[in-house]
């Protein structure tokens, strides 16, 4: 998720890592580890979240242990999701602690806000493409102190300078003396020396690590079976359940008859909550026909007839009135009045699950005393908060065991089904592996929300656009998420990027807060704010464009006088993707260019569309300037990602509402892009040295806009609504 | 009842229900995680085990249908030349990111290399559609199985 109100996502952007308005120090202390060794914990100071709700003190964030066998230990504060970061942050310490990643080992953090906050967030979570913009000085900087605190160990030892001594692999070596001594053989004394207040960082041209393809320290793993997901977890006198909520948002258990459900093999128990059933069993095969086995009765409560349809008709009232101004540059409403054309349209974008591959699940054991807890999850302190908060234990009594994550993109900052895991844990003896069904996945999802905008343009008589305005209509994530984050009625997240990259002489961009009914919790998706307005926006300049007679990039580029950055990748992507040139018949090529997460993107997709209306999407090109870039096999890696993540839901991603429930259920009638349907895709990367941007998520929200924009340019139907449907583009 | 299999070459009794997928008996009876639930319904393929060398979808097969057939999980597909040959390209070429899907891709992609050497683009999506990756690394397992094929169809002629 973007945080805007900490990191200030506006022009110009060459360092979007730098905390705005805040000094940010950097404090190290160590200490001799248990076992000996030096233990070296990082403190990032700063006013945060946190310090708004009046936790001022300085606390470490992340740590290194070094231990007279010289292993290195790096425990990791961000979680690993796929997007590289147990490769990423490695790379950070190593970097600069001149240890080989084969020398590294890692462990995840315990829940921890004092010691392993995000810096730029404030707590510790994974989320928002903040991994390596948050971790990236931090990090270089616990490896240089712990690095030069080695060097004078080892220098005192040998009684020379420290200054003719140097690190590498793990060594501090004197070389005119030809000597050497391992970390592991000076930790010890390493941990009674004082710590340097100022250490100098590599300058970029002399680092070994970072920029290079380093290849992922969890691979291996992942190729033979061995990695340990939170659904893997194997603990002795585990039982497996699974768990069927009340089907209808906000709905009750009204009655349930088990007697057939106790009789299935392996079926030990069946769990009542106030609003779901459980069944444990043996095996999730039993778990599973044992649930089908009960007969239960719900009470739907309010939400018994809500529809989609309600939802809509609910944004589209609120919509129509103005909202609360999130920005505002120039007198658009004067500059409208003076235009030559001007232009309108409704943009909307459908509720959404995530689908993530490992199905939600979480084990508990919950005993007099504490609590355990075995889970993949991006927000490792909030589980364990929950936790307590279901037990009744204090926080020190909960444990959580983070594992791999099999896919986060928003669904794991959630924590429902540890709340839910530790409730049915509460009445079962021993420990319990609660795993959810796919079904059950795609029908008690935490949903990306339903948008609604108005946008409205003016050009002058030359075609050149003079006015902009756009009117968000939706919930605000923040105000559940972070409440200290939601401020004057306007979510940061929800109008991120609501004027894309654009230099707009007038502009105005309000904000219209329409929460869902009570029940339906909707969240966090891929590429947030960035990913529901940029399809807004570069669906709508698209528009604008061609009312102004003008090419979609020529048009763009005009918009761009402001940020270079954005007009490089711009061009570079239409020259890669030989914007201009014929297509034939039926094809058509559409652009988008964006900001966000501190990195500029854009990508021009190639669809041709067939005599069924079905989008072919053949080939998409993608231009990246991300700044200085840690492993560059990863940037590619997350903007494939993104771009396939992102195609899924412009073609497929719709979650609807009819009696209060939802009507998907699995990946058949909730589908997934497949590797047939899979456009090549080219990655072009600008080599810069600027503060390194996210790239978890930019790729997934510069994808549809592009999409949409080719299918205009393939058919001449403009799709202002996402999924994609065959029938508003068939040729007629 | 109880059931004989014969999972990676050894033999295992289990008591359970012989309409009890095959998946559940191998992740939960038999603690053997490698293999994933993903869908329950031969949807996604994260559960694609091989029964004789078939790639099967374990979620939607009851034991009581496996019968003799030799089971191969992702822990031992290393031991088979195909097997080793697509886990080695899926490490060259960077293939995984969560990589909880990759047991049943990699499943997939070696019995398609097993039967068929020299594997079409089409023939590769004919043998991989079956098999989601919502971290969208289709790119990189087409380039891998591609790779893989060059590097086993030699080595197989050289038995």
């Amino acid at each position: 998720m973007e945080l805007p109100y900490i990191v200030p996502d506006t022009r110009p952007a060459s360092d979007a890592a730098t905390i705005d308005g805040l000094s940010r120090r950097t404090f190290i202390t160590a200490t001799v580890a248990a076992g000996g060794g030096l233990l070296l914990s990082l403190a990032v100071h700063g006013q945060s979240v946190a310090a708004e709700r009046g936790a001022t003190e300085f606390a470490p964030n992340a740590f290194v242990r070094i231990d007279r066998h010289g292993r290195v230990t790096l425990v990791m504060p961000q979680v690993e999701m796929g997007q590289g970061t147990y490769t990423s942050m490695p790379m950070l310490i190593a970097e600069e602690l001149e240890v080989d990643l084969s020398q590294v080992h890692l462990e995840a953090a315990p829940p921890d806000d004092k010691l392993y906050a995000n810096p730029l967030i404030g707590f510790q979570i994974t989320g928002g493409s903040t991994s390596v913009r948050g971790f990236w000085e931090p990090l270089r900087r616990a490896g240089a102190v712990a690095r030069t605190m080695l060097v004078s160990a080892a220098a005192a030892t040998l009684k020379v300078d420290p200054a003719s001594c140097r690190a590498e692999h793990g060594i501090v070596i004197h070389p005119p003396s030809g000597r050497k001594l391992g970390y592991g053989a000076v930790a010890e004394k390493a941990a009674t020396l004082p710590v340097p207040q100022t250490v100098a960082l590599k300058d970029p041209k002399d680092f070994r690590l970072i920029g290079t393809p380093v290849k992922r320290l969890d691979a291996a793993s992942k190729v033979n079976g061995e990695a340990v997901y939170g659904i893997d977890v194997k603990l002795p006198g585990m039982k497996i359940a699974t768990v069927a909520a009340c089907p209808v948002f906000g709905g009750k258990l009204k009655a349930v008859d088990d007697r057939k459900a106790l009789k299935v093999k392996g079926v030990h128990q069946v769990v009542r909550l106030d609003d779901a059933v459980a069944v444990v069993a043996d095996h999730m095969g039993a778990a599973k026909k044992g649930l089908a086995a009960l007969d239960i009765a719900w009470d739907p409560g309010a939400n018994a007839r809500l529809s989609t349809a309600d939802l809509v008709q609910q944004l589209d009232t609120a919509s129509k009135q103005s909202g609360v101004v999130a920005r505002k540059d120039g007198d658009v409403a004067k500059a409208m009045a003076g235009a030559a054309q001007t232009l309108e349209a409704l943009y909307q974008v459908p509720l959404l699950a995530h689908t993530t591959m490992e199905p939600i699940n979480c084990t508990v054991h919950v005993q007099p005393g504490g609590c355990e807890v075995w889970v993949g999850n991006q927000v490792v302190s909030r589980a364990q908060a929950a936790a307590a908060q279901v037990t009744g234990l204090p926080l020190d009594k909960v444990r959580v065991h983070n594992h791999l994550l099999g896919g986060g993109f928003g669904r794991r900052l959630e924590v429902d089904y540890v709340t839910q895991a530790v409730r049915i844990a509460k009445q079962v003896t021993g420990p319990v592996k609660v795993v959810w069904t796919r079904e059950e996945d795609v029908q008690h999802d935490i949903y990306r929300p339903y948008y609604y905008d108005r946008l409205a343009a003016g050009l002058d008589q030359d075609g050149r656009l003079i006015a902009w305005s756009h009117r968000v209509t939706g919930p605000s994530l923040l105000a559940r998420f972070l409440p200290a984050a939601f401020k004057n009625g306007i979510d940061r997240d929800a109008v991120e990027a609501a004027a894309g990259p654009y230099d707009f002489a007038n502009l105005l961009i309000d904000y219209v807060r329409q929460e869902p009914p009570a029940g339906l919790t909707v969240g966090w998706w891929r590429g947030v704010g960035v990913t529901h307005n940029a399809f807004m926006v570069e669906g709508f300049i698209d528009e604008v464009a061609h009312l102004a007679k003008k090419d979609p990039v020529a048009f763009r580029r005009t918009l761009l006088d402001k940020a270079p950055r954005a007009r490089v990748v711009l061009d570079l992507a239409a020259e890669k993707a030989d914007w201009g040139q014929p297509m034939p018949a039926g094809s058509g090529r559409g652009v988008s260019v964006i900001f966000g997460f501190g990195s500029y993107i854009a990508q021009v997709a190639e669809v041709a569309v067939d005599q069924d209306g079905q989008p072919h999407i053949k080939r998409v090109v993608c231009a990246v300037d991300c700044g200085q870039m840690v492993n560059p096999d990863t940037v590619e890696a997350q903007v494939q990602s993104g771009i396939i993540y992102g195609i899924t839901g412009a073609l497929y991603g719709e979650i609807t509402l009819k009696d209060g429930r939802v009507e998907q259920s699995n990946f058949d009638d909730y589908q997934a892009l497949r590797i047939d349907e899979a456009p090549i895709i080219e990655v072009y990367i600008v080599q810069s040295h600027e503060a390194p941007g996210g790239l978890g998520e930019p790729g997934t929200a510069a994808v549809a806009p592009a999409v949409v924009n080719a299918i205009y340019a393939a058919t001449g139907k403009r799709l202002r609504k996402l999924p994609i449907k065959s029938a508003d583009i068939k040729p007629t | 009842m109880a059931y004989r299999l014969k999972v990676n070459g050894r033999d295992h009794t289990v008591d359970v229900d012989g309409d009890t997928p095959l998946l559940w008996v191998l992740r939960d009876v038999l603690g053997m995680t490698g293999t994933k639930f993903g869908c329950g319904k031969a949807l996604c393929g994260a559960c694609t085990v091989h029964l004789d060398g078939a790639p099967t979808r374990s979620c939607i097969t009851p034991i009581e249908s496996v019968g003799n057939a030799a089971v191969t999980t992702i822990e031992d597909i290393g031991h088979m030349p195909a097997g080793r040959a697509i886990q080695k390209a899926w490490l060259d070429l960077e293939v995984v990111q969560c990589g909880y899907c990759q047991s049943g891709q990699i499943m997939s992609a070696a019995a398609l290399l097993a039967s068929n050497p020299h594997p079409s683009n089409s023939d590769i999506a004919d043998a991989m559609s079956g098999n989601i990756c919502r971290c969208g690394t289709y790119i990189r397992i087409r380039a891998a199985i591609e790779q893989a094929a060059q590097a086993f169809a030699p080595a197989r002629k050289g038995g």
